[in-house]
């Protein structure tokens, strides 16, 4: 075998969902705009929170929050530099 | 007597059979939005149902406006949980704009001004159940609810509703539109409570 199951992401991801991700810098992917997600353009909460990227306007994100459960969509963003404090 | 008033009077009350589970009823007519408000200039305005098989078929705004109309009365059911009875819409039925569009499809794909899409299958916009609308209550529709044309599939959760209609594309296969690959549910039948995916 030359993977890990996704129990391998608890401990790394864990570490980043816990941080304040308004400071990470995303990158559209539609236009290539960096900048950090509290620049986005936030339209909702209902039917869900779109943020979309100053520049193109495009969807850089979704979510949807249910009863039970939370759907997070990172559609339109290349990446995310995500800084953790050493 | 009270007693005997009281158990009579009691009794729960028939849910209102217009109102799906879980909805509650509204008097104003709330606006939601995923983005910016499109302003489509009506000499810029065209709709289009396109096939893959097929020539794509347009309507400009005149053409448009001079297909038959008709005037619907329905009530209205958001995913947000409110519902709005008794709304007067004037637009063109689906069936109208699709009676020389040829095609095997089975789903559609519902696009709009901005960027905004839905999908639902075929049958859903045929038969009497859809129109593509631009007057409420007697006014033309303001953009903050779609105008200047949107879609209006009364049947399903009001996000099926496209506003600011640019066309529908028909598909061989099912294509899920922008907030069914954002957690909502692919069909939306308020009856059947169909809100979020796996409802
Ligand atoms: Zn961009």
């Amino acid at each position: 075998m030359d993977y890990q199951d996704g129990n391998a992401l608890a401990g790394p991801l864990s570490e980043i969902f816990s941080l304040d991700v308004t400071v990470a810098q995303g990158k559209c992917a539609a236009c290539g705009l960096r900048g950090p997600l509290a620049q986005l353009h936030v339209y909702g909460p209902d039917p869900g929170l779109v943020a979309r990227c100053p520049s193109c306007e495009e969807v850089v994100l979704t979510l949807v929050r249910g009863p039970n459960d939370a759907w997070l969509d990172l559609r339109g963003s290349v990446s995310l530099r995500i800084p953790i404090a050493e | 007597m009270g007693i005997i008033s009281r158990a009579f009077h009691g009794r729960p009350r028939e849910p209102d059979a217009k109102l799906p589970p879980g909805q509650y009823l509204v008097h104003d007519f709330p606006v939601l939005s995923a983005g910016p408000t499109p302003r489509v200039p009506l000499d810029r305005w065209e709709f289009s149902i396109d096939t893959a098989e097929g020539p794509v078929h347009r309507w400009s705004w005149e053409e448009f406006l001079a297909l038959p109309q008709e005037t619907p009365t329905v009530d209205l059911h958001c995913v947000t949980k409110w519902s709005k009875f008794g709304t007067g819409w004037k637009g063109v039925s689906l069936d109208v704009l699709m009676e020389d569009v040829e095609s095997a499809a089975e789903y559609a794909l519902a696009y709009s001004y901005g960027g905004y899409t839905t999908n639902l299958p075929l049958e859903d916009l045929l038969d009497g159940k859809a129109w593509v609308v631009h007057e409420f209550d007697g006014e033309e529709l303001e953009p903050p609810h779609g105008g200047p044309a949107r879609l209006l599939v009364p049947h399903l959760y009001l996000w099926k509703s496209a506003k600011w209609i640019k066309g529908i594309r028909l598909l061989n296969e099912d294509w899920p539109g922008f907030w069914e690959t954002a957690g909502y549910h692919n069909y939306g039948d308020p009856w059947r409570e169909q809100r979020y995916d796996g409802d």
